[in-house]
């Protein structure tokens, strides 16, 4: 309705709430603290149940490499989110960049000068698709949603075109020894998510682009009104969240050490449901990569545990699901908390 | 029309608009509006609810572009095609409706769009001591430049608002409604700031409908009805009040309302509403109407009229008091039981909150009550289009057919679509907000007419209008509201515009 502002509750705005700690954990800090926790207990878990296999670097590292291509694309999932967007082609734009990356030009062309032609292809593969959906949401005004649904198929369908049903294994040298090798005995996969993640945070808590995509997430309006120019951003947002999806392409080719139209299929679900759980909101306006990270550590986790422990997958994905809608749950007692103050 | 009275050369105002018009799928919001604002005068734009104020704050703020008219900056002819546009010329805008992002924090909120960053790599210490002077300039100097903007009050975001227009280093300020939300103090602090910013140069249009306030804060006073400026550049020393409200009401000739017809005194109370108060909203508000009466609510935007009427449907819950509906006291918070009683309610915002605009007419119609027409749980489609043929003819609803999308009819035949989807259910009592809101000048009339005919077939009728001249002469009786508190309960025959007016300008000052 109109104006609730009649209210009278003014000079007292700026103090703090009934209690300090109360007010500390439902800030960002304290939800990235219950993840902590959460994570905590999965580690206990994961040690009761399965002892020193569990507690060892190694595993520890198998955990983090195994989430780490998850964790790229969520990463630029977390972008869309945030600006109250969703992505839902990035499974398959993964998918098309490896196929793409790994045609048989492409690795006759690498081979005669670069491995890191592939990664350039990939990427700009990936940065195309989201062009288009974010040509197609910001300027055509078609809801996200069905705009990236739109490119998920389509996408899917061209990646079986280019690769004919066939996977196309990667013979470039190059390519397969740099994945192969490490950094400080540190899989490059890791570092990438690791780049990925500092780049991402850096981006969308210090830079003036992510606090405009945060201002658009949170009230278009005011955002368009406040002169920032929405629609470019938006666009900006989507080719960011297929360039991510490209590099997360080319992770999957390095693991696989092929290209496959199938490969990245429902990491766009993962990796929302990463994001949520992480605590950045899915209507937009407030996003952390902290929690998206989190949220992947979290997951991958989880699978390590169950993998262990020779649960199979199925009773896997209940326990995901059953933690999806309890971070949404808590998300949306936060929303309301804050909506009465 | 009073003829302008500028002062000396019209070459020295700062900002001129001339003639400036703007409809909105054909239905006018500007039509004529011609103002002046001179460097380091406070310029007041004064009208009723739905004058045109708001359309022409977006004009100059670059949200909304102009059908026609011309727009001058220091005697230069231009254009404000965007938001960004405004602010580049030196016009900032603080919006009534709190236009800050709440996930952000102060300091984000202040700067965002012009960033204080290198690469765009953010200052983050430059820019929270930015944020501190501003708001000490504001006299807020106690606010956290870290605080997240959601967690202020209605004043505090209001204060953001300023202290961004103020960090635009604007020439022109504008603020529309800026007293609406804030208390005596803050008023006062406002007052000071905009003092010390005319004294600087910098012009502010301030708008208000407080006439107290604007005795007290303006040079010069545009008066706007209708989207027309009635008068332009009246000095706030030399008008008298009985001026200005004359320019603010004077009366429009197409608006013809239907005779009353006396309702017998011992016609039975259909709706009584005893005490009913919604926390922080609205108090203690008491209400009979009977069969064959129509009630007006008037007051201004916010005063709790549309709150009271949907605490009444049920879709609000009444902290405290009863609804009694022909005796029968009703389920506090409960639509379907106000609705099987009897009681309808065509909502302020009739696309958002009533209409399903995809679908035909008919299922609108027939959208309370289509289990009635089903059968074994299967609809009957022919029944209801039946249904809502006779009332297309009952209610001369145009087009009269029952499968055209409802998007497609004007605001008039859409509101007839509310009141046929009551009749067609049966319901006695009626709670129209708003019910004229986006009908043409031309048609209103026939809504008016038919809300008496409804009257006079034995219904209760409770009308909300931002437009006093409208409640007046529809209703039988009327309430004044202000603050959510009934100021006064009074025959329409025994008050006029002018009194309204006055009691609601009183009420909000106190």
């Amino acid at each position: 309705m109109s104006e609730s502002t009649t209210t009278p509750a003014p000079s007292e705005s700026g103090t703090p709430g009934p209690s300090a700690i109360r007010r500390l954990l439902s800030g960002p800090a304290g939800r990235n603290l219950g993840l902590v926790i959460a994570l905590l207990l999965l580690v206990i878990v994961g040690w009761a149940t399965a002892g020193s296999r569990f507690m060892n670097l190694d595993n520890v590292e198998t955990i983090v490499r195994y989430g780490s291509i998850l964790g790229v694309v969520a990463i630029g999932t977390t972008f869309v989110i945030t600006s109250g967007g969703i992505d839902l082609s990035v499974g398959s734009v993964m998918g098309l960049t490896s196929v793409v990356a790994s045609l048989s030009w492409v690795q006759n062309a690498a081979n005669q000068s670069t491995w890191l032609l592939m990664v350039v292809v990939a990427l700009a593969v990936g940065g195309l698709a989201g062009l288009v959906n974010g040509l197609v949401i910001a300027y055509g005004k078609v809801v996200p949603f069905i705009a990236t649904l739109a490119m998920l198929v389509a996408a899917k369908g061209l990646a079986e075109i280019f690769a004919n049903k066939q996977s196309q294994v990667v013979g470039v040298k190059g390519f397969l020894d740099f994945f192969r090798g490490d950094l400080l005995g540190i899989s490059w996969l890791i570092w990438m998510f690791a780049i990925a993640a500092v780049v991402g945070w850096f981006l969308l808590a210090r830079t003036s682009y992510g606090r405009r995509t945060i201002a658009i997430g949170g009230n278009y309006e005011a955002a368009r009104l406040a002169g920032l120019k929405v629609k470019r951003h938006t666009v900006s947002l989507y080719v960011l969240g297929g360039i991510a999806a490209g590099i997360g392409g080319v992770m999957i080719l390095a693991r696989t050490t092929a290209g496959v139209s199938t490969h990245g299929a429902l990491y766009e679900l993962d990796a929302i449901a990463a994001v949520v759980v992480g605590g950045t909101l899915l209507i937009g306006g407030r996003g952390t990569i902290v929690g998206t990270v989190l949220g992947v550590l979290l997951f991958s986790t989880l699978s390590n545990i169950f993998t262990m422990n020779n649960l199979n997958i199925s009773v896997q994905n209940v326990v995901k699901g059953v933690i999806i809608v309890a971070a949404v749950l808590l998300q949306q007692r936060f929303a309301a908390r804050s909506s009465r103050s | 029309m009073v003829q302008p009275m500028v002062k000396g050369d019209s070459s020295t105002s700062l900002l001129s608009m001339r003639g400036i018009t703007k409809s909105f799928a054909g239905v006018r919001a500007l039509g004529g509006v011609d103002l002046d604002v001179r460097a380091g005068e406070v310029h007041c734009v004064l009208g009723q609810n739905g004058a045109g104020k708001s359309t022409l704050i977006k004009v100059l703020a670059g949200a909304h572009q102009p059908d026609g008219g011309e727009i001058r900056w220091n005697d230069e002819l231009i254009t404000i095609p965007n938001p960004v546009a405004a602010i580049d010329t030196g016009i900032a805008t603080m919006y009534q409706e709190l236009d800050v992002v709440d996930g952000l924090t102060i300091a984000e909120n202040i700067f965002l769009g012009h960033e204080l960053a290198s690469a765009g790599i953010l200052h983050r210490t430059e820019t929270t001591r930015r944020t501190r002077e501003l708001l000490e300039r504001l006299g807020h100097g106690d606010l956290n430049p870290h605080t997240e903007v959601g967690e202020l009050s209605a004043a505090g975001k209001q204060i953001v608002s300023m202290a961004r227009a103020l960090s635009h280093d604007a020439r022109l300020i504008i603020m529309d409604e800026p007293s609406a939300v804030l208390d005596s103090e803050e008023v006062g602090n406002l007052f000071r700031v905009v003092h010390e910013l005319t004294a600087q140069g910098i012009a502010i249009i301030y708008i208000s409908h407080r006439l107290e306030e604007i005795r007290e804060i303006g040079d010069r006073i545009t008066v706007i009805k209708d989207g027309v400026s009635m008068a332009s550049g009246l000095s706030v020393a030399d008008t008298p009040t009985d001026e200005l409200i004359a320019l603010m009401t004077g009366r429009r000739i197409e608006n013809v309302f239907p005779a009353h017809r006396p309702v017998p005194a011992d016609a039975a109370v259909l709706l009584e509403v005893s005490g009913l108060t919604l926390r922080g909203v609205f108090a203690d508000v008491d209400l009979a109407v009977r069969a064959g009466e129509v009630v007006g609510l008037a007051g201004l935007v916010g005063s709790g009229r549309s709150e009271i009427l949907e605490t009444i449907y049920g879709a609000r819950r009444a902290t405290s008091g009863t609804v009694r509906v022909a005796g029968n006291a009703l389920r506090p918070g409960s639509v379907r039981h106000a609705v099987d009683a009897g009681v309808g309610l065509s909502p302020e915002e009739r696309k958002s909150q009533g209409l399903l605009l995809e679908e035909p007419i008919f299922k609108n119609v027939t959208l309370a009550s289509f289990a009635r027409f089903a059968r074994v749980g299967l609809l009957d489609e022919r029944r209801e289009r039946e249904v809502a043929r006779e009332q297309i003819d009952a209610l001369e609803l145009r087009p009269a057919d029952p499968d055209r999308q409802t998007r497609t009819l004007s605001g008039g035949n859409q509101q007839k679509i509310l009141l046929a989807r009551w009749l067609v259910e049966g319901s006695r009592v009626l709670l129209l907000d708003e019910p004229t809101r986006g009908v043409d000048v031309g048609a209103r009339s026939e809504i008016y007419s038919l809300i008496r005919q409804l009257a006079d077939t034995g219904c209760a009728i409770v009308v909300v209008s931002s437009e006093i001249e409208e409640v007046l002469g529809l209703a039988d009786r009327v309430l004044v509201i202000a603050d959510g508190r009934v100021l006064t309960t009074t025959d329409t025959d025994a008050i006029d515009e002018h009194g309204v007016l006055d009691l609601v300008m009183k009420g909000t000052a106190a």
